[in-house]
């Protein structure tokens, strides 16, 4: 049984949970570890309106470096719907209390409000895995920053098509 | 020397000054290339795979002319399958004129199809498939890589119950799917009751809780060799088909779980791991080089058929083309757990060359009974080649496009772009069962709606995108929708908003005015609650309103590469 770490909004990143534009995913093996808090459907017509605007709220003036290759970040290359957009990211760290993820933030850069929610972990969270549902509005990029303990801020994104479909095969 | 090749020549020269279209062009053919020929194989190693997919529920022989454009971009760019015609025979070193250029190219088309005859025929595989395991018992595994339930009047009129009957004779191994998720989630379930063999698609999660709704792998012994074969089906099945079919199920390409199921597959003890795919060409190429592995991938879904195996590392890729029109023989020397030497071979169904198997013949026949009067009826003639295959509109487009302007008055139509639908001859009658084969679908209605210029040039250029994307990942697999009363221009390797251009009205002439609405006539919408009446109605009525069809090939799309 692996420890459960509890979820908050980071109080740092001036992330609040008001933010939240998803639906809970208690189905996933990742969020499973997670306690969710509630979402407010109103809250997703606050805060910044662009993902430079929405990035700066997050982690300031730091530039983040390329997270590739350790920032696992896992949506479909085409959406089935929209709506509800299934997400994972999980980032590689040792997660000791020298060395440990401290956030995940998440964005979607086409959607009217960019901010999509933000991730907290400790030391004690283990792993720094998370998932959850995103509704985007069109196709575009979805991107992850994850905040070291050491300040450090990596980033990679990837490209999510939202399509209309049919004619295949 | 008077070769077999001039010899053929000769037999389809006199064929046409004698006028027997059927005659003695055809008997040459079957007579010098028999069914021992099409069989012969040197056997190898220790398992013989035998591989069909996509016979789109054709239980008869048919005509299938393979595309003339079938564009490649990005890294597969001019790479197989994205190679046709004369460049096609030039790369396998295939000699025109040949059974393997009839076969595998549009070149000659018609004239070889007169000669050759017919292909594919669920009792020719059968026999086929029958002689080979009589040759290599406890060898072999026949595996179909899906879209086997759908695409014919009798599948659609028992919602593919006469396939799984007749692949449950045939001795199929294991499946995967696409198509036949389109049947529904409760349809499929009962049907997976009836086969009587794994069907495997590791890639469908429930979309409640994300848990594996079929198996993913199922293991096999043959020739003293474990053999794990792993199931992948359509990744885009709710994208590309309609979703409110399949409202629970989730699908997707999902390369780290088809990495888990193959190292799963190691660790039971798998020597061979064989991957059944239905991703696509391109999707699987790049997947062969993304996830380690998988030893044989056996991919679908876009309909190739390639002559000689393609090799990723050390994966081994077969494309064994559509509509039982080819069955694949792949040997394998298995030694360490890693494929040590093999031998392959595209076995062409040529249906004049290949007795029938009795047993499987008069299933076909106790199938099709009920149904003979719906099938027979003839509707008219075409005095032209009728085919879709290909990336831009067929002659068949054009006549089901031709047939819902006219019968549902419309200025502009679009039709999905398939790649499944026997051809015709010219000369051939068009009957209700030649009309079901390019149409029987579960969502056939056909909508008259109004869409704006720039909705429409919207709808081409998503399309163009899920064809013509650099990433193979997120290609959908089928061709270009097809549109009637409408010319545009497309520029294959510009991005997804610039590939479309020129879009013209072809009643008058005038540009598309992105401001203004047109009236739009259209089928397998994948929208719920789509009304209009069924494709195969408006395409037969307007057939048999004019008697007698030709339709030219299209000249209003014009292609830069």
């Amino acid at each position: 049984m692996r420890e459960t770490s509890t979820m908050q909004q980071s109080a740092l990143s001036g992330i609040t949970r008001r933010r939240f534009v998803v639906t809970v995913a208690a189905g996933s093996a990742a969020a499973a570890a997670l306690a969710m808090l509630p979402i407010d459907p109103v809250a997703a017509q606050e805060g910044p309106k662009t993902l430079d605007e929405a990035i700066k709220a997050a982690i300031g003036d730091r530039q983040p470096a390329d997270g590739a290759g350790v920032i696992s970040l896992d949506v479909p290359q085409i959406a089935e719907n929209g709506n509800t957009v299934p997400l994972s990211v999980a980032v590689d760290s040792p997660m000791t209390a020298e060395d440990y993820v401290r956030t995940v933030h998440l964005f979607a850069d086409g959607n009217p409000r960019p901010g999509v929610i933000a991730f907290n972990f400790t030391p004690r969270s283990g792993r720094a895995e998370a998932a959850t549902r995103m509704r985007l509005a069109r196709t575009q990029n979805v991107v992850a920053l994850a905040e070291l303990s050491d300040g450090r801020v990596l980033m990679t994104q990837a490209e999510v098509k939202v399509t209309i479909g049919g004619c295949g095969g | 020397m008077f070769t077999r090749r001039d010899f053929l020549t000769v037999a389809a020269a006199t064929a046409i000054l004698t006028g027997t279209r059927d005659g003695l062009g055809r008997r040459a053919a079957a007579q010098s290339l028999g069914q021992d020929e099409l069989l012969a194989f040197e056997p190898l190693g220790q398992v013989t795979l035998l591989h069909l997919t996509d016979i789109h529920a054709q239980l008869m022989p048919i005509y299938f002319r393979e595309p003339s454009v079938n564009l490649g971009v990005g890294e597969s760019a001019g790479l197989p399958p994205h190679v046709t015609g004369t460049d096609f025979l030039k790369r396998y070193d295939i000699a025109g004129e040949s059974a393997a250029a009839y076969a595998l190219t549009d070149q000659d088309f018609v004239a070889l199809a007169r000669q050759y005859g017919r292909v594919g025929g669920i009792d020719r595989l059968a026999t086929l498939v029958k002689a080979i395991r009589a040759e290599r018992p406890g060898n072999t595994l026949l595996l179909d890589g899906g879209d086997t339930w759908q695409g014919s009047y009798t599948s659609l009129a028992t919602q593919g119950g006469d396939m799984v009957k007749a692949m449950n004779a045939l001795g199929v191994d294991a499946m995967t799917a696409h198509w036949e998720f389109t049947y529904g989630e409760d349809r499929v379930r009962e049907l997976i009751e009836e086969v009587a063999f794994p069907f495997l698609a590791g890639n469908v999660v429930d979309t409640t809780w994300e848990e594996a709704v079929f198996d993913s792998t199922a293991f096999f012994e043959r020739g003293g060799v474990r053999i794990a074969v792993i199931g992948q089906a359509f990744p885009y099945t709710p994208i590309a088909n309609p979703r409110y079919k399949v409202p629970n199920w989730s699908f997707g390409i999902r390369e780290e779980e088809v990495a888990a199921s193959v190292e799963a597959a190691r660790a039971a003890g798998a020597e061979l791991v064989v991957l059944l795919s239905h991703n696509g060409f391109d999707v699987d190429r790049k997947m062969a080089g993304r996830v380690p592995g998988i030893d044989v991938l056996l991919t679908g879904h876009t309909h190739d058929a390639l002559p000689r195996v393609e090799t990723v590392g050390r994966t081994l890729l077969v494309a064994s083309g559509s509509h039982g029109k080819f069955l694949s023989r792949l040997d394998l020397d298995v030694r360490d757990g890693r494929v040590a030497d093999y031998r392959y071979r595209l076995i062409p169904v040529l249906s004049d060359a290949i007795a029938p198997d009795p047993e499987m013949a008069a299933l076909v026949e106790e199938i099709r009974a009920p149904h003979a009067d719906t099938l027979s009826r003839v509707l008219g003639t075409t005095d032209s080649l009728l085919y879709r295959r290909g990336n831009f509109n067929g002659t068949f487009d054009d006549l089901i496009c031709q047939a819902m302007l006219a019968e549902r008055d419309a200025e502009i139509a679009l039709s999905p772009g398939f790649r499944w639908g026997a051809t015709l001859l010219p000369g051939q009658q068009i009957s209700l069962e030649d009309v079901y084969n390019m149409t029987a679908i579960t969502y056939p209605e056909t909508y008259r709606t109004e869409m704006t210029g720039e909705f429409l040039k919207t709808v081409l250029e998503d399309v163009a995108d899920n064809l013509f994307n650099p990433d193979p990942y997120y290609q959908q697999g089928g061709d270009m929708v097809r549109v009637g009363g409408l010319a545009y221009r497309i520029d294959v390797r510009r991005p997804i908003g610039e590939r479309i251009s020129d879009m013209t009205l072809l009643a008058d002439g005038s540009p598309i005015d992105p401001g203004r609405s047109y009236v739009v006539a259209g089928w397998a919408s994948v929208n719920e609650g789509t009304e209009g009446p069924p494709i195969w109605q408006v395409v037969s009525d307007y057939i048999a309103r004019q008697g007698t069809v030709a339709v030219p090939p299209n000249q209003s799309i014009e292609v830069v590469v």
